[in-house]
């Protein structure tokens, strides 16, 4: 399952472009692969992320992992329910499961991203 | 996949990827971690029956006049008052007291013993237990043709009661076992488990080991549980896993575990457990639980008040408690129920409370 309107980063997060906001998560292919997810943590509204360092963490029964920025920005919005339905990520990795909505700083960040197309060819090579 | 000639399958690997499992390294083993997911295999198991292949373990008969006498003086736990069909836990240790397995012995007969050993440590078993028998003891290594599949939950019993009859279960009370045939294979029975829920394990030729799977799958209340589940089912009962709460710098002693140590007899590593049972332990295991959901994990630090007291043996999300909960090693004076840690990672400090086993 990969939307085509989104972006994508080699280590499995997405962007959504809306406006000069970007709404980002991790992909159903990032989901599955860490399992039942248990608990996130996320940046604050304010809270300035780069391109390329962690700006969460999500953990499952078995890991903990670090999620990456595919934009730097501000962070304007995160998704409170994740605090106690983390599942949503699971469940619904690209709508109910998003982590946060950032004001994007360098639009062009964006050209650099993969495409639907590219994302799909990296996973199927992996 | 690539590196899949290094590890060995069990007669049920097609079965797993069939049933969508997750196939992972355990122990040179490839093994399904997971099949629907972790939490909802765990809570299966909890509530209904969770089906679980266990064919990697390790099966050692002892055999001959010799033979109780030889495992009376090589495992912790007393013996000399074990019935036929009984098991029994207990500890394989080093002259020094430190554990080299921990395993279930089931008396079959006076003449004939069975150890149920661990994957990762049965060669190291094998050549321990081989060096330390006595001449009227013949010792088998019977692992390869030996099949494993537990039942657990509480719906197993139901489902042993229509595969065997009323009668069959009779008096097979928890750690008791006996051979029972299911479809004309002879099955060893056992009342035993990793889970901390009514269940069973059955040891029967390896030939059998797809047909009984898919007969005991066949009942609805059955789901295949694969080895993220057991962690997590096994953790909240507060049961240790070898190589994490169990390795061979620890004695059972710092592990809590004196109950299955048996004074009153001779066994290997009896002189140093006596001695540090007068010298006193530096650390001990417990349970702590995790105020949210975020789960600790092996290896982090425990602190108290600034000062280091402990590491984490195993930590994981509890399903059942919906919070972060685990073992770890700390120092004896520090353990007291209820009183606050604080578990430090590379990326948080994780509030906690130590906590008595089991968690439920």
């Amino acid at each position: 399952m990969i939307p085509r309107n989104l972006k994508y980063t080699e280590r499995h997060e997405w962007a959504q472009k809306e406006g000069n906001e970007i709404l980002i998560g991790i992909t159903d292919c990032a989901q599955d692969e860490l399992g039942d997810i248990t608990y996130v943590e996320l940046p604050q509204k304010g809270d300035k992320i780069s391109q390329g360092k962690e700006f969460a963490t999500v953990e499952s029964v078995k890991a903990a992992s670090d999620i990456y920025a595919p934009v730097s920005g501000e962070v304007i919005k995160v998704n409170e329910t994740l605090a106690d339905e983390p599942g949503k990520i699971n469940e619904s990795p690209y709508e109910e499961g998003w982590l946060i909505r950032v004001r994007i700083s360098e639009p062009a960040e964006l050209d650099g991203l993969l495409d639907a197309d590219a994302y799909k060819k990296l996973i199927e090579e992996n | 996949m690539t590196g899949r000639e290094r590890f060995r399958e069990t007669p049920l690997a097609g079965r797993h990827e069939a049933l969508g499992g997750r196939m992972v390294p355990f122990a040179g083993w490839r093994m399904p971690v997971q099949y629907t997911g972790i939490i909802d295999e765990h809570l299966h198991t909890r509530a209904n029956a969770g089906l679980f292949d266990i064919c990697h373990m390790g099966e050692f008969y002892l055999r001959g006049k010799g033979a109780a006498d030889d495992v009376d003086r090589l495992v912790t736990c007393r013996t000399d008052n074990q019935a036929d069909g009984q098991c029994k836990y207990g500890f394989l240790l080093d002259e020094q007291g430190g554990v080299l397995d921990d395993l279930i012995t089931f008396r079959i007969s006076e003449e004939e013993y069975l150890l149920v050993v661990n994957a990762a440590s049965l060669e190291r078993d094998r050549q321990w237990i081989e060096s330390h028998l006595s001449p009227d003891t013949e010792f088998a290594d019977e692992s390869d043709r030996t099949g494993k599949i537990d039942l657990q939950g509480p719906k197993s019993e139901d489902i042993m009661i229509q595969l065997l009859g009323p009668g069959a279960l009779s008096a097979l009370h928890r750690f008791r076992c006996r051979y029972v045939k299911i479809n004309g294979v002879r099955v060893l029975l056992s009342r035993t488990g990793y889970t901390g829920e009514h269940g069973y394990e059955l040891f029967f030729p390896i030939e059998s080991t797809e047909t009984l799977w898919d007969l005991l799958l066949s009942y609805p209340p059955v789901k295949p549980v694969g080895l993220g589940a057991r962690d997590t089912l096994r953790i909240e009962k507060g049961l240790p896993l070898y190589g994490h709460e169990l390795n061979e710098h620890r004695t059972p002693l710092e592990a809590n575990f004196e109950r299955f140590v048996y004074w009153d007899k001779a066994f290997i590593g009896r002189k140093a457990l006596q001695q540090q049972k007068q010298q006193g332990i530096r650390q001990r295991l417990t349970g702590f639980v995790c105020e949210g959901r975020r789960a600790a994990r092996e290896g982090y630090a425990i602190f108290q008040n600034e000062k280091e007291i402990g590491i984490v043996t195993s930590g994981a999300f509890s399903p059942c408690l919906k919070k972060g909960i685990g073992m770890a090693y700390v120092n004896p004076d520090r353990i007291e129920e209820g009183a606050s840690i604080q578990i430090r990672t590379d990326r948080a400090e994780i509030e906690a409370t130590i906590s008595s086993v089991p968690f439920l």
